[in-house]
């Protein structure tokens, strides 16, 4: 895979604050790399960064061989970049605005035309093309910043929040063209909302407190976690006694824990050993010894408690 | 370069998408015209000479330049936008020279509008056209020098009325530095030689010789300076202070 981006112990500090702390990572072609991490994490900085807009304290980032502090003109124009909130001149009109970053980013007359005519319809901005940017609704701002980064159709895409603030069918929309560039782009994407994650990423790494905590495949990140493919079964609770001291002596389960949910059901949780499949074998159990039950499911974990339980205390679970 | 016209152009485009451009221009003309004809007697004195009319024009810059360079940086920075238009492929140079060039400009078209007095007093008598023509490019190139002091003002700030206030204080120490009221103070504690630099600094007192159809190379070389140094200044706040 060709490396597009390379970071290498990339740091900012603002004054006595450091608000990004070496960071070192790599996204190659046809990769969407997830930046997750709280807000104030260093996401927007560390993207900042590679964007040129900022310079780092140390270390260095590079866009295709390029060293943004020695070639920063180089680097931004092999970039698309979606600052937070996508903030575009308010005064301008779609079109003109457009116009004006293509004439900036080297395409003008016909071939300018042409390109933004493709960009708009992709991202289904004709119905407001001629409309000035102040009264698009925030859906429609937020397409405008995604059409300008994409209009040079460059080879690395750096999406600041690209969905914050849209509606599910916006979100879904978005996503969908993220997937569509993927294959031929490198391309970086900061969120908080996990799902998109799993949805568009094929690779998420995780920031808290300035620095990389994790970085895997989605599933390599739920791996991490206790409850990652522990199987969960719901019983009425006169039964729930035996069905915990079979399932305990079951081959490939670590352990098992039980709750009293609140509908008065039980609800007991097997603990696999290792990457151990036990599902089957908890089914078996429960057959064998015919204990009724109501639910018996696989839980893969969520993003959402990988996310919690490397963030919340920050530095102690790196 | 390329680049540099292109934030210019749109820079400009977007003066004349608001009112505010009209305002400003009429308000220029007003003012020029208000003051050249009832303070400054521009009938009483009997002279077919445009010398009332540009003595006021130090005043008006004071007042009206830095309006238009209050929101060259500060709006890019109150919006965001300088984020969009510092990511795109240019230098930090290209963008404030770009705006400059923009607000400069538009500043001429301010000064090119007050043209009917010029034929006013062709009409009225045989003016020393060589002498008007070089005021207004003695004027415009003040105007520049004003602005790029304006522009530095607003890149250090993103509160538009703190800009505003700035640019006209030090403007006004500039427009007045030849005469003691500015020098007594540098006396006070000053080595001399920097006294003489402020004294040779002074906007009114380079454009009152350029206005009596003096105009020498060293002026031109000291407005053309200022310029230089204000924007180089500019280009140092905007990098410095552009995530702040």
């Amino acid at each position: 895979m060709e490396t597009m981006v390379e970071l290498d112990n990339l740091s900012k500090h603002f004054g006595p604050f450091v608000a990004v702390d070496g960071i070192s990572l790599t996204v190659g072609k046809g990769e969407v790399l997830g930046f997750l991490g709280p807000n104030g994490a260093g996401k927007s900085t560390t993207m900042r960064m590679v964007a040129g807009f900022l310079s780092p304290t140390s270390g260095t980032a590079k866009v295709c061989g390029h060293d943004v502090a020695n070639e920063p003109v180089k680097v931004k124009s092999l970039l698309g970049y979606m600052a937070e909130g996508s903030p575009s001149y308010e005064d301008m009109t779609v079109r003109s605005f457009l116009t004006f970053i293509a004439e900036v980013r080297g395409l003008s007359g016909h071939a300018a035309k042409v390109r933004i005519e493709e960009v708009v319809t992709k991202i289904k901005l004709e119905d407001v093309i001629d409309r000035s940017i102040d009264v698009l609704s925030k859906g429609y701002k937020r397409r405008v910043g995604l059409a300008q980064a994409i209009l040079h159709d460059p080879p690395v895409l750096i999406l600041d929040e690209p969905t914050d603030g849209l509606d599910p069918n916006q979100k879904h929309h978005v996503r969908s063209l993220i997937e569509d560039m993927a294959a031929e782009k490198a391309i970086i994407v900061s969120t908080h909302i996990l799902e998109e994650v799993e949805a568009v990423c094929t690779r998420a790494v995780i920031i808290g407190n300035g620095r990389l905590l994790a970085d895997g495949t989605s599933e390599d990140l739920l791996r991490t976690l206790p409850e990652h493919n522990a199987v969960h079964i719901v019983v009425t609770p006169d039964v729930a006694a035996s069905a915990v001291a079979k399932l305990q002596t079951a081959a490939g389960v670590s352990g098992v824990s039980q709750i009293t949910r609140a509908d008065g059901s039980t609800e007991i949780q097997c603990a696999p050993e290792g990457d151990a499949e036990i599902l089957d074998t908890v089914g078996s159990v429960l057959r064998d010894n015919t204990i009724a039950y109501s639910q018996l499911y696989k839980n893969r974990g969520d993003l959402d408690a990988v996310f919690r339980s490397i963030t919340a205390g920050g530095a102690n679970h790196a | 370069m390329r680049n540099l016209w292109i934030i210019a152009k749109r820079e400009l485009k977007g003066y004349f998408t608001t009112p505010m451009a009209f305002i400003f221009v009429a308000i220029f003309v007003a003012m020029t015209g208000a003051f050249t004809f009832y303070i400054g007697r521009f009938f009483d004195r009997g002279q077919a000479s445009l010398e009332p009319f540009f003595s006021f024009h130090p005043w008006l810059y004071l007042l009206l330049v830095p309006a238009v360079a209050m929101r060259l940086w500060s709006e890019e920075r109150k919006s965001g936008t300088i984020e969009q238009l510092l990511t795109l492929p240019i230098t930090t140079a290209d963008a404030v020279l770009g705006k400059f060039l923009a607000a400069w400009l538009f500043c001429g078209i301010a000064l090119a509008a007050t043209f009917p007095i010029w034929i006013t007093v062709s009409y009225l008598g045989d003016p020393d056209h060589g002498v008007i023509g070089l005021s207004y490019i003695g004027s415009f190139l003040m105007a520049g020098a004003f602005l790029s002091i304006g522009t530095c003002m607003s890149a250090l700030t993103r509160n538009q009325i703190i800009a505003f206030i700035g640019a006209a204080a030090v403007c006004f120490i500039f427009t007045m530095s030849g005469l003691d009221l500015v020098l007594n103070f540098f006396r006070a504690w000053a080595p001399s030689f920097l006294v003489d630099v402020i004294a040779a600094s002074s906007f009114l007192v380079r454009f009152e010789s350029v206005t009596r159809g003096v105009m020498e190379l060293r002026d031109v070389v000291f407005f053309l300076s200022m310029m230089a140094f204000w924007l180089f200044a500019t280009t140092v706040a905007v990098d410095a202070k552009k995530a702040a």
